[in-house]
């Protein structure tokens, strides 16, 4: 298969040579990874006692990790899915950045809450001895169906730029690469027949895999929905979740189009039309979850039964910074700076991204944590850390551990295949995507 | 009552043949399970009593006694059924407790417990700063729409014939969803290694969660060994007020060791109720407001260790 010259000579150096600062910044994030792995290993060996979860506080920062982390995972179903579907033009360049954020993310996120977990050399009861009345099982079958419909999706994607790679022989990659593409690609030559039944094989798995994600979402807000726990038992729990996973989803494609357009020189193609457009998508979401954040604690607060009371007060005096930083700056703020014409450029666009991003994982937090901490029985301990979560350094590490993995992941398959698909770009109008 | 006897003489019966080797016997020196070797060769001539399952005293030689490790599915099956016929209840008399802290000590004691875990816990609650504050022994309540067996993904808790809920520890895969399932934070994780020192060869019992095992769950069991046994769960004969009330619904007869009173008559003299009834739980724990306390309420934190008062700083009106 030929593709546009260009478009090859641009795309592809990445994959033919690698940068010293590449691996400097590998192996600083692989330190990281591994001494998360320590840390893993002391929990595993010592016990949960060095977290700083305990009796009330069960879940830390494992769950919240773990729902952040298969929030990130509907950038692909959103960006690229529901993009897919309407046939925009300008998704393009920034399609392959959004589906591989969906898989990697998937395939982080679960082992969060096996971290979580006390017994890992009992996970297989899960599969043996399961129970379908719990929410816990509805999520094992829920994320491993997505795991396989975002990868079939994300392989599809790949396909035919795995074609072109194999045939462009000036590519000077080495020999296990050219055999990879070989074999990954299927030999598929991109006759009518081959190029009809993969469109329309992705068109379905697009659809498919957006309302895989929604399920998978509500019934992760279900494990809290569900519960008695106030704060937690809310009919909106399912689409505030799914909402607000978006938002988290669009706010790292942002950042990770900022990160390869500057490291991997790909301003050509991803123009501050991406940025804008994107951008304009984060600041409609972040409407939708800003209006369900507030319906929820303006029922709770309205209504005032009095544990929601206990709990909405603890959230506006022991979490007041939190609480302001997720639920208005995090909101607001990149609302406005892209709503407003005059702050629309790709660094502004950028630094609301990781704001949006960072309060998303705070908002998560003081969903968790203060609900635990605000059981209907009050805590009456005479250890400090029974009555207040604190995580240790234990839990620090894991999270670090796995935003470096996250990153580890995603610098070695851009050395596999291009972080934008060759075969979406190439022969359609330039103009159509780009300007 | 005869058919329960008689299913229980036969699940018995299938426990003597699953073992193959004689007389099954329960040991009364507290020995959890043993078996006996017939006409074994060797006898020491030191007789030992026994009372056999059919509740008769029997003397066997020392050297026929072997422990019954292979014993540990049937205690699991066993565990899991639960008492034929039985429906167990729990009365609190929150105007007796006193917050002496036996019950804790005694159910500590008795099933292994670590100081930091209780299986029972005392609250000093008060509901308004206008409404008279009162301490509130809490117990598993048993629900009998328990949320923490809804939630659990691997059946590691379950719901028995007589009400009970137990915990596998040898299923528990220690995810806690259960302990954010329970609204009466009932539910104890083992953190770290519970480091108990156990006799050998000891089979693990659900109805006793004994031993311990890291990470993984613990509660109140409502101490379904001694039920097994027709005894009083150790809170109950440990508490020196009489506090704690337990009994049979269906026989509608509770005790606290000193007295045996109607289920339905003090339910209706006292108005007893259920701990925040409204979750829907369905509680098999009662209580009995504190009215006429026996004691004025500051008789809780005078005689209790510096520690136990130091958990009660922020108590007050909630």
């Amino acid at each position: 298969m030929q593709a546009d010259r260009k478009l090859l000579y641009d795309l592809t150096p990445e994959l033919t040579r690698t940068s010293t600062r590449w691996y400097i910044t590998f192996f600083i994030f692989f330190a990281f990874f591994a001494f998360g792995i320590y840390a893993l290993i002391l929990q595993i060996d010592k016990g949960h006692i060095v977290t700083g979860m305990r009796d009330n506080v069960v879940w830390g920062f494992y769950i919240v990790n773990f729902i952040f982390f298969m929030g990130l995972s509907y950038s692909g179903a959103l960006i690229s899915g529901v993009l897919h579907l309407f046939h925009t033009a300008w998704r393009k360049p920034v399609i392959r950045l959004a589906e591989l954020i969906t898989v990697i993310s998937l395939v982080i996120g679960p082992f969060f809450i096996f971290f979580c977990i006390g017994r890992l050399d009992r996970l297989y009861f899960l599969f043996i001895y399961p129970r379908i009345q719990s929410p816990i099982t509805w999520d094992v079958i829920a994320i491993s169906t997505d795991l396989v419909g975002c990868f079939i999706y994300l392989y599809l994607s790949f396909v035919e730029d795995f074609a072109i790679l194999r045939d462009f022989d000036e590519l000077n990659v080495a020999p296990w690469k050219k055999k990879l593409y070989r074999i990954l690609s299927l030999g598929y030559s991109g006759t009518p027949r081959q190029r009809k039944l993969l469109s329309n094989a992705r068109t379905i798995m697009s659809a498919m895999i957006i309302a895989i994600a929604i399920i998978v979402y509500s019934v992760l807000a279900w494990i809290f929905g569900v519960t008695l726990q106030p704060g937690w038992h809310s009919t909106i729990f399912g689409p505030y979740f799914v909402i607000a996973a978006v938002f988290s989803g669009t706010g790292l494609l942002i950042i990770l189009m900022w990160i390869f357009r500057k490291i991997y020189h790909l301003e050509e193609y991803i123009t501050k039309r991406h940025f804008v457009n994107v951008g304009v998508l984060l600041t409609i979401i972040a409407a939708f979850y800003g209006y369900f954040t507030f319906s929820d604690y303006l029922t709770k607060w309205y209504g005032s039964i009095k544990m929601d009371s206990i709990l909405i007060d603890k959230l506006f005096n022991q979490y007041y910074s939190l609480f302001i930083f997720a639920n208005y700056i995090g909101i607001l703020l990149p609302g406005i700076i892209i709503a407003i014409p005059k702050f629309r450029t790709i660094p502004n666009i950028t630094i609301a991204a990781i704001i949006a991003l960072l309060a998303l994982w705070v908002n998560r937090y003081i969903i968790v944590i203060p609900t635990l901490e605000t059981p209907f029985l009050p805590v009456q301990d005479p250890r400090p850390d029974w009555i207040k979560y604190t995580p240790t350094w234990v839990e620090w590490a894991l999270t670090m551990a796995g935003v470096s993995i996250f990153a580890m992941l995603f610098m070695l398959v851009s050395k596999i295949a291009p972080v934008i698909s060759i075969s979406e770009m190439q022969g359609k109008d330039q103009n159509e995507i780009m300007k | 009552m005869k058919g329960r006897n008689n299913s229980d003489k036969s699940s018995r019966r299938k426990f003597l043949r699953k073992l193959g080797t004689g007389i099954g016997v329960v040991s009364l020196t507290g020995v959890p399970g043993a078996s006996v070797i017939a006409g074994s060769k060797t006898e020491s001539g030191e007789k030992i009593k026994l009372l056999s399952p059919e509740g008769r005293l029997v003397e066997v030689d020392r050297e026929n006694i072997r422990p019954a490790r292979e014993t540990t599915d049937y205690i699991k099956e066993e565990a899991r059924k639960g008492l034929h016929g039985r429906k167990f209840v729990m009365v609190i008399d929150l105007a007796k407790c006193r917050n002496a802290r036996k019950c804790v000590e005694a159910c500590q004691e008795g099933h292994m417990l670590p100081k930091d875990h209780e299986w029972i816990k005392l609250y000093l609650l008060q509901d308004d700063r206008n409404t008279a504050p009162y301490w509130l022994p809490r117990p598993c309540f048993h629900c009998d729409k328990p949320m923490c067996v809804s939630v659990c993904p691997v059946g590691a808790t379950y719901k028995r014939d007589d009400g009970i809920v137990l915990v596998d520890n040898q299923r528990c895969i220690g995810c806690k969803f259960c302990m954010t399932g329970c609204p009466y934070s009932a539910r104890v994780f083992n953190w770290k290694d519970p480091e108990v020192n156990l006799p050998p060869g000891q089979a693990y019992d659900p109805e006793t969660n004994i031993p311990p095992v890291e990470g993984t769950v613990g509660k109140c069991v409502f101490c379904a060994d001694k039920l097994r046994r027709r005894e009083l769960p150790r809170c109950v004969t440990a508490c020196p007020m009489g506090v704690i009330y337990f009994g049979d619904l269906l026989e509608d007869s509770i005790t606290n060791g000193e007295e045996t009173v109607r289920f339905s008559k003090i339910m209706d003299e006292r108005a007893g109720y259920r701990y925040r009834e409204e979750l829907g739980t369905l509680p098999s724990v009662y209580y009995l407001p504190p009215f006429q306390r026996l004691f004025p309420f500051e008789r809780g934190l005078e005689d209790v260790d510096e520690e136990t008062r130091l958990r009660y700083r922020d108590a007050g009106p909630r």
